[in-house]
């Protein structure tokens, strides 16, 4: 089943927390709505399962008006983030309650249920815990009982809201590489809200970016993660450097020097203030005392574990120039740079992303925003 | 509430103790856990054992002479006729007062938790002379009910009313904390996979409170069966017709039958005992759903 909201707006007093919203959820697939805390996520996702109300705009279901429907006609299934299983019922008469409850016609006979039941306990591997309560389980195993007593019901949409987020890394990390592989399974159309944007990049097959209630982006994890539409998706997805220059032609000027720039963005006239990012892997370091372009700086921590090596430096105080600059080296690179703590190099932008000054172009800003929405 | 929380200072107790921090010297110890104990068996059981022994002072046959005079039995069940009316109609005021005020948000809501409580913090006596104020023959309603004929003041209704006022606040008070930290996930949870809300109370909300309600219960019964003030106020002590067990025990001991007095006491006293037994009942199975609850999150 596809869903589709419009122009959905919802405040909670003086906060907007959805500023006119429209998004497009093809069947089938597994959405993430990721953003940082308050962002409006998780409000969205609950006025769609009807949990909450809009102030104004519609929710589509299959193309039908769904906004006076009521949730239990919805045919969704939602997942709690802290569980929500009834903690006096076993976890067999949680999977069941979806059925029992139904209406007596249409209320399988008990027979059904029992295999029905068994069934979602196989599928989520957890069939040995049918007669336990929810507090002899653990966290993760808790979370794959509420996934079965939402499937239950056969909804038509799953929707998930930070189903992991209270579970430990490790587990975590197994969960969302079996959620991924349940959905292949099902191909229900699911929508899942999480902070995490490693989760979200490695489950979904879309990303919806969010920020103060508005859509920043919406792509592939592949297309965010490579070419953000907004500073906010830069800085949000993974570690950034951020520099404030001036256009300079092709170039930007950023401290002492000017460097390219790969945007081809319009709106950047000559002399325009903008901010300026690179990832820590898109920034190298210089060693050579006869260099002069770049940013000077000092070295003043080298963290050398895992795959690759990252390099915290301190840059020379310049107009734009940020106190704290990251690298990220390949092992290599960093045994044949060889760094000391309090070290002078120079810092050599491989790539820089530049985006129009957010505080001096809001308007620009605005019209962009709104254009990767929709 | 109160049970829970109790189990909860027995929890922390031994954190206290065990912490070098906060842990005190062995005769601190003892000598406050002595004050106490002291305390409490010069104030409480002392009495206890005092209104058995008074009740037995003239043997058996005067206590169960005392407990089948017709006028004891009058009170005792007019006192059970209270509170079989009142503690129901709490029960159901309570869970609906707990509810609005832990599930919905409406203009007014602290004013509400605020009156729920007014009945603890009146003194009984006014809140019987309210009900005069109101029901009694100069009072506001007074010539319409002698017009229709209906006795409330002096009568079991006006007995039943007070008894209802000052037993208001206990299941409420039970439910409105347990409510609001049980949340409304659960609830929800139910909700979406297709339960009506009739379906969702019985099934979900009901079986998470129900130690909290029983507990709130019988302490509401209890207090219906000893409640003196109000119930002094709006009775008018006519004997076999309108006296409470209460009131029956305070009328033979002015009587000085002392020994009939404190038989009727010593039944009280039963109840109260039978009261406690139940509560510590229900707090233990607290204790065991809250561990569960506590392994949850």
């Amino acid at each position: 089943m596809s869903i589709k909201v419009e122009n959905i707006h919802k405040q909670f007093g003086n906060f907007v927390a959805l500023n006119n919203v429209s998004l497009d959820f093809p069947g089938g697939e597994l959405v993430a709505l990721l953003g940082p805390s308050g962002c409006g996520k998780t409000t969205l996702l609950r006025i769609i399962a009807g949990l909450e109300r809009a102030d104004s705009g519609r929710v589509l279901l299959d193309g039908e008006d769904a906004s006076d429907t009521h949730i239990r006609e919805r045919q969704v299934g939602f997942v709690f983030q802290h569980y929500a299983l009834f903690r006096h019922m076993s976890v067999f008469d949680n999977v069941a309650f979806g059925l029992r409850v139904k209406p007596r016609k249409e209320r399988p006979s008990e027979d059904v249920i029992k295999r029905k039941v068994k069934e979602l306990l196989e599928l989520v591997q957890l069939d040995w815990l049918a007669d336990r309560f929810p507090s002899q389980l653990s966290g993760g195993q808790r979370q794959r009982i509420a996934l079965a007593r939402a499937l239950a019901v056969e909804p038509k949409v799953l929707l998930l809201d930070e189903p992991f987020g209270a579970l430990d890394a490790k587990v975590r990390k197994e969960l969302r590489r079996w959620l991924r592989r349940l959905h292949d399974e099902l191909h229900i159309t699911s929508i899942f809200v999480t902070h995490d944007q490693e989760e979200a990049m490695e489950v979904s097959d879309r990303v919806v970016l969010m920020n103060h209630g508005n859509v920043e982006q919406i792509g592939s994890p592949n297309e965010v993660y490579q070419s953000p539409a907004t500073p906010f998706v830069y800085g949000f997805l993974g570690a950034v450097n951020l520099f404030h220059g001036r256009v300079d032609g092709s170039h930007v000027q950023l401290g002492e020097h000017a460097h390219p720039h790969d945007t081809t963005q319009d709106g950047l006239s000559h002399g325009a203030e903008v901010i300026a990012f690179a990832r820590p892997h898109e920034l190298q370091i210089v060693t050579d005392v006869s260099e002069t372009r770049g940013i000077g700086a000092t070295v003043s921590r080298v963290l050398s574990f895992g795959a690759s090596t990252r390099v915290e430096l301190e840059g020379d105080v310049h107009e734009g120039v940020p106190r704290h600059v990251e690298v990220e080296l390949s092992r290599e690179q960093s045994a044949s740079l060889a760094l000391a703590t309090g070290q002078r190099v120079r810092v050599l932008p491989a790539q820089l992303r530049v985006f129009p000054h957010p505080h001096k172009t809001d308007n620009n800003k605005a019209t962009a925003t709104r254009s990767t929405a929709s | 509430m109160a049970g829970a929380t109790s189990l909860h200072i027995n929890r922390q107790a031994a954190h206290y103790e065990g912490n070098p921090a906060t842990s005190e010297a062995a005769w601190i110890k003892w000598a406050i856990v002595g004050v106490s104990l002291a305390f409490f068996a010069l104030f409480l059981l002392v009495p206890l054992a005092a209104v058995f022994s008074e009740a037995l002072k003239k043997g058996w046959a005067v206590f169960f002479e005392s407990l089948v005079d017709p006028d004891a039995l009058a009170a005792v069940k007019l006192t059970v006729i209270a509170a079989a009316i009142a503690v129901p109609l709490n029960l159901v005021f309570g869970v609906s007062a707990a509810w609005a005020i832990a599930r919905f948000e409406f203009r007014g809501k602290q004013l509400l938790t605020t009156l729920i409580d007014l009945p603890f913090s009146v003194s009984p006596v006014i809140a019987g002379l309210i009900y005069v104020l109101m029901f009694g023959a100069q009072g506001y309603f007074g010539p319409w009910l002698r017009e229709h004929d209906l006795k409330i003041i002096f009568a079991v209704p006006g007995i039943v009313l007070a008894t209802v006022f000052v037993t208001f606040p206990f299941v409420a008070r039970e439910l409105i904390p347990l409510m609001q930290a049980q949340g409304k996930e659960e609830e929800e949870a139910a909700i979406v996979l297709g339960a009506s809300g009739w379906q969702t109370f019985w099934h979900v909300t009901l079986p998470n409170i129900k130690w909290g309600l029983i507990y709130g219960v019988v302490l509401c019964n209890a207090r219906a069966m000893g409640e003196f003030g109000a119930v002094s106020v709006v009775s008018g002590h006519i004997r076999g017709e309108t006296n409470t067990m209460p009131l029956h025990i305070e009328i033979l001991y002015n009587e000085y039958q002392f020994a009939a007095a404190f038989a009727v006491a010593s039944l009280l006293a039963l109840l109260a005992l039978v009261t406690l037994v139940i509560k510590t009942f229900v707090e233990w199975q607290v204790a065991n759903s809250s561990k569960n609850v506590k392994g949850e999150t």
